[in-house]
């Protein structure tokens, strides 16, 4: 960080980066009501992190949240939108069959809301851990992005 | 269908707007050379094909390209840019004509397929006619969620969403395979400072 270079973009964006990680989580647990759900969100919360990186440097931001935490992330969404199918195949239903997840009478939808709540959250893993990890390893090849570069 | 008098030509004239603006920027963006230029016009396109579709009702896919084309994409373009050289180079002679036949010759087959489209809301049409209306009256009773794209996505085409989220986790599992691992990449670098020097000092070196 050498003098203040970039101090506004520095203060906005220390400003907005929380905001925009409460609104991907508002994008992500609102997707029932209104436009949006796991996919938005999580690229959402990625470009979060990136901008993140962006301004205040890339190697922080590897300290903060690692590479292998970002792919870790991102296997764990695809498990866990797989599990769901496989609960529901063990409770006796079809893959991803959400009525069967609680074996519930006809009429119930708990099992239609946890399943599509879960299986968006794997969607939000997927795809945020995803992005954060294609980011890093195209950022990751240059040691330090100089102010000339823009 | 609106209520108002003139409504529907305001409509019209937004819509024409806003292509006319995608159009200006495409060409922007085909005679530019400057690919930082290019990738900043490439974000206002898919911020304004986003203002277009909320304009058509579409805002789930507004939404999209709004946080996918103009937020990620800018950034991993940026992010691609810098490890390559700033300007593209320029096109000279027969690479030139080629091209411009193809795309001509492309659009003219896109514009002839237009001709069977369905009007704009077309209750006849097969989007309106088919599996489409049965999911939007059984969800309510079905999924009991009122988001009936989401109860689409997540639920009654579940599978293709699996799909589709094993799609994104290979694409990120190429590239990182592809470019993340190794010597070479700043992880394994960061990686390494912190293990030689586990307490990093704020300020060092000013």
């Amino acid at each position: 960080m050498n003098g203040d270079h970039h101090v506004i973009l520095r203060v906005v964006a220390k400003a907005l980066i929380p905001i925009i990680s409460v609104f991907g989580f508002f994008v992500h647990f609102h997707g029932e009501y209104s436009p949006g759900g796991g996919f938005q969100a999580g690229v959402i919360l990625a470009v979060a992190i990136i901008l993140y990186s962006l301004i205040f440097g890339i190697a922080p931001c590897m300290r903060a949240i690692t590479p292998g935490f970002a792919r870790t992330v991102a296997a764990f969404g695809l498990f866990l939108y797989a599990a769901v199918g496989f609960w529901a195949l063990a409770m006796g239903g079809n893959f991803l069959y959400y009525d069967a997840l609680f074996r519930e009478a006809p009429g119930g939808h708990l099992g239609q809301h946890v399943g599509i709540i879960v299986i968006e959250l794997g969607v939000l893993a997927a795809v945020a851990g995803s992005m954060v990890a294609i980011y890093y390893a195209f950022a990751g090849r240059v040691s330090e992005i100089r102010d000339e570069d823009w | 269908m609106t209520g108002f008098e003139g409504a529907n030509f305001a409509i019209e004239l937004l819509n024409v707007t806003l292509l006319g603006i995608l159009f200006i920027v495409a060409i922007a963006i085909a005679r530019l050379r400057s690919l930082f230029a290019i990738v900043m016009l490439s974000g206002i396109y898919s911020l304004i094909s986003a203002t277009w579709f909320v304009a058509l009702d579409a805002v789930d896919v507004a939404f999209t390209e709004a946080a996918v084309g103009a937020g990620i994409s800018t950034a991993l373009f940026l992010a691609a840019m810098v490890l390559t050289s700033r300007t593209a180079k320029a096109e000279k002679g027969a690479m030139k004509i080629l091209p411009l036949l193809v795309v001509v010759a492309t659009g003219a087959v896109l514009i002839y397929a237009t001709i069977d489209l369905p009007g704009f809301g077309d209750a006849m049409s097969a989007a309106n006619t088919g599996v489409g209306m049965e999911y939007i009256e059984r969800s309510k009773t079905e999924i009991a969620i009122p988001n009936v794209v989401t109860s689409v996505l997540g639920s009654y085409r579940g599978f293709d969403t699996l799909g589709e989220v094993a799609v994104v986790f290979s694409a990120g599992l190429a590239v990182v395979l592809l470019l993340g691992f190794g010597e070479r990449s700043l992880g394994a670098t960061v990686r390494r400072e912190d293990r030689a020097e586990p307490k990093t000092k704020e300020g060092e070196g000013e």
